[in-house]
């Protein structure tokens, strides 16, 4: 499910066919995939922390369909979603879960540290906000060597009250770097809305102080995610400096696997799922467009069924890393000239 | 094909929960993310969601029933098309808890089975080189500390693009301590980059310029502010690489002076070596003389890790003799033997190496030959050479400039008592800094600090001399 985009003249708020059939594929694996993650916890297969990201699909599917080949990619702990949309293997990734030998990290990371240098993918940082100012190093690294690439760096609406993301704020604005920050407001940190943590819960207005232009998004639709990453990237990309995206999300499961949600209604999670689901959207237009029937729809629902069930699958037979492994991967070996 | 519901484990320690409530009754559609009961465990009142969509045919556990294990069957549901009468459960309640109870055990089994292995598994040994011979009849130029640490990092940037330095006041302003002393004019201000005040900012952009394969010198204008950044150097730069299953690599280097400047106070005096030390995945180096500095920072520049690189401001202006050779890289985790003597061991590191030498030239004067040890390298630490110093002199001084508690000294000690017991005549002795913050006035201050006269006096007392 490679999302990079090759054709840019296509008009901005419209997708062709194959576009939106391959959003709405990527985001539906992330939705089976969350499921069955919130599952095996269930059974105990997944342990520690495990932050699903079932609701928040169309962030990611529409901000990879803007990138090119060696854009790179980070975020917090809520990364399955985020490691999907860049292509890694869902294999690979349920394994880390259950902390298996086949896992991205040997088993090594877990759900919350799990990176793939092939893919452009730089983690899965368990430390909320630390992966703002890594994200700015990448984009240094990006105008340092003279590339055109792009670096997104995710973060939630929480991370986005840490002081290190000020910090690289001012150095992305002030050395122009090639960053676009997003901040995918889901309402909550934790237990604690954005009303109770934000004293500007605008929060795309937070660049305003170092000359960051921001935009408040749709994040609950793709299309809309696809237009606005375009112009952050484009505007990153031709050397501008960085950009910030804030998507109004919503996460539908709670904070991690333990946690009673007990800080909202139950009516506010049904009335935005039943009424601004991600997926559900897409699969209206699309329907609407008659770019596919309700029967072809499903069949690519079993489809994916069936990738999420062997995910799963070797993620339960895959053995647990070697105990030689303890001592592994601790420091690198250095060349002796 | 039906679907089991199981009893979920809704929290990383729950094995067993009361299924309080039940939402739904059999018969009704479900489709996934419906919550269909409520479950209490020890800490909440959770709900369950369905995960799959389908028509609950059976409730197999009814609500109100405590103690129901975790992976249970608790209903069954019927998929699509199927007749919701005549499904079965494919596991009952009591023997899917029983199986699971085996499995489980057998899971822990195994798990300590492993654990016993690793305890049994020592830490490998990494392999230490030794210093690479300098070639006779090479000449020696008397350089600063500062200059040497400066021609280091001049030279590797010479030698790879993908090296630059950054910090504060690194560039224009030549340096807050002048170790970066006209690189800017060599290098320009792409590559010796002045930043903000924003430590932790510079620090994880750093780490993120190195997870992309460039290889940044940051500097800290001392290691007291450090603080600021100790999470990106810790969590970001020293873990990623293990957390990663050896896919990603930091190949950076934090500096900058560290330990006690002079009259300065309690927050710019402080030896961090013991609290990078701690840290698996970091690298730490603290040398003394500049011949070290010079060859310890270009293999720490060139090194693929994270090394935290631990300078002096008391000794930047202090010149030693340095070898005129073009290429002068001195291996990681592997100490020098300063002074060799035969009656006692004096460790040190950084400024206390001076304090050391002079404490060994006064106890040469009064009939004590001692050996002195300078660890140039924290992490990892040589312990074979001072291991095989004290089989050697059967005893042992620990000098450091930071706190004694769980210092360097404490680990140097913890292992001579544990490899060399056999041959100790008197138990390890410690020289560190006063138990306390470092205060300013002036007498304080010196009371405070550890100095070569201590380091005579704990020396005296392990050879039983006074
Ligand atoms: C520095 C730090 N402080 C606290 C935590 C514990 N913690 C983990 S996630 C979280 C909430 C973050 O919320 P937000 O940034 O909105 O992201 P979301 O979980 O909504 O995706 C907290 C407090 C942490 N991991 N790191
Ligand atoms: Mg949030």
């Amino acid at each position: 499910m490679a999302t990079k985009s090759k054709s840019t003249k296509k008009a901005p708020s419209k997708a062709s066919k194959a576009e939106m059939l391959k959003y709405y594929r990527d985001m539906l694996l992330i939705r089976r995939f969350e499921e069955k993650a919130g599952q095996l916890y269930g059974m105990g297969k997944i342990a520690g922390f495990c932050h699903l990201y079932i609701g928040q699909e169309a962030v990611v599917t529409g901000m990879q369909s803007c990138l090119k080949e060696g854009d790179q990619i980070i975020t917090g702990y809520r990364d399955h979603g985020h490691m999907l949309a860049c292509d890694m293997e869902p294999k690979g990734v349920m394994a880390e879960l259950t902390g298996r030998s086949g896992g991205y990290s040997k088993g090594k990371g877990g759900s919350m540290h799990m990176f793939s240098k092939e893919k452009n993918f730089y983690g899965g940082h368990g430390i909320v906000g630390a992966q703002v100012p890594i994200g700015t190093g990448l984009g240094f690294a990006n105008k340092y060597r003279g590339t055109d690439n792009v670096a997104v760096a995710y973060f939630g609406d929480g991370a986005a009250n840490q002081g290190q993301v000020y910090e690289a704020f001012n150095m992305a604005s002030l050395w122009d770097l090639p960053v676009v920050y997003v901040i995918e407001n889901n309402m909550y940190a934790m237990g604690t809305s954005v009303a109770r943590h934000a004293s500007e819960t605008e929060l795309f207005k937070r660049g305003i102080s170092f000359e960051i232009e921001g935009e408040e998004v749709d994040g609950m639709d793709v299309l809309a995610v696809r237009e606005a990453g375009e112009k952050a990237v484009k505007y990153a990309r031709s050397g501008k400096g960085p950009y910030i995206l804030e998507m109004k999300t919503y996460r539908y499961r709670g904070h991690s696997m333990s946690d009673p949600a007990k800080y909202r209604k139950r009516e506010e999670v049904d009335d935005i799922r039943s009424h601004h689901d991600p997926i559900e959207g897409l699969k209206g237009q699309i329907l609407e467009h008659g770019h596919a029937t309700e029967d072809e729809l499903k069949d690519i629902d079993k489809e994916i069924k069936a990738i999420v069930k062997d995910a799963a699958d070797f993620s339960l037979e895959s053995p647990e890393p070697d105990p030689s492994e303890l001592w592994t991967d601790v420091l690198k070996d250095v060349e002796v000239a | 094909m039906s679907v089991d519901i199981l009893m979920p484990a809704l929290s990383p320690t729950m094995e067993e929960g009361t299924l309080s409530k039940w939402l739904k009754k059999e018969g009704d559609t479900i489709s996934s993310g419906d919550v269909i009961a409520e479950i209490e465990t020890d800490k909440a009142t959770m709900e369950v969601e369905a995960v799959d969509e389908g028509t609950l045919a059976k409730i197999l556990v009814a609500e109100g029933t405590e103690g129901v294990k975790v992976n249970a069957v608790i209903a069954v549901l019927a998929e699509e098309g199927e007749d919701a009468d005549s499904v079965e459960a494919k596991g009952d309640a009591a023997s899917a808890d029983a199986k699971e109870d085996t499995s489980s055990s057998d899971k822990e089994e195994a798990a300590s089975d492993s654990a016993d292995k690793a305890d049994e598994a020592e830490a490998p040994k990494a392999k230490v080189l030794n210093d690479p011979s300098i070639p006779e009849g090479t000449s020696f130029t008397d350089t600063t500390v500062r200059d040497a640490l400066r021609d280091a990092m001049a030279e590797e940037m010479r030698r790879d693009e993908a090296v630059f330095v950054m910090g504060e006041e690194v560039a224009e302003y030549q340096g807050a301590y002048k170790v970066t002393r006209e690189l800017l004019q060599e290098f320009g201000s792409k590559r010796v980059v002045d930043t903000p005040i924003t430590e932790h900012g510079f620090a994880g952009l750093g780490v993120g310029a190195a997870f992309a394969g460039l290889k940044p010198i940051v500097e800290f204008m001392t290691f007291n502010f450090a603080m600021q950044a100790i999470d990106q150097i810790i969590n970001s730069a020293g873990k990623t690489l293990y957390m990663s299953g050896g896919q990603m690599g930091c190949p950076i280097v934090f500096r900058g002076p560290n330990g006690a400047a002079s009259r300065v106070g309690a927050q710019h005096s402080q030896d961090y070596a013991a609290w990078y030390g701690h840290v698996p995945g970091l690298k730490v180096v603290a040398p003394y003389d500049a011949a070290d500095a010079k060859g310890l920072l270009k293999a720490a520049i060139r090194d693929p890790n994270p090394v935290v690189f631990l300078e002096h401001e008391l000794l930047y202006g202090n010149s030693f003799p340095v070898p005129d050779l073009d290429d002068h890289v001195l291996p990681i985790g592997k100490a020098a033997i300063k002074r060799e003597g035969t009656d006692v061991t004096l460790v040190a590191h950084s400024r206390m190496v001076g304090f050391a030498l002079e404490a060994a030239n006064i106890l040469a004067e009064q009939g004590i030959d001692a050996e002195v040890i300078d660890l140039r390298t924290i992490r990892p630490l040589d312990t074979d050479t001072v291991v095989e110093s004290v089989k050697k002199t059967n005893r042992i001084v620990c000098c450091e400039e930071g706190w004694r508690f769980f210092g360097v000294g404490a680990e140097i000690a913890a292992t001579v008592t544990a490899e060399a017991f056999d041959y100790l005549d008197a138990p390890p002795a410690r020289v560190h800094q006063k138990d306390v913050p470092l205060p300013y006035a002036a007498n304080l201050e010196a009371m405070s600090l550890p100095d070569a006269d201590d380091i005579v006096a704990a020396a005296r007392k392990v050879c039983y001399v006074d």
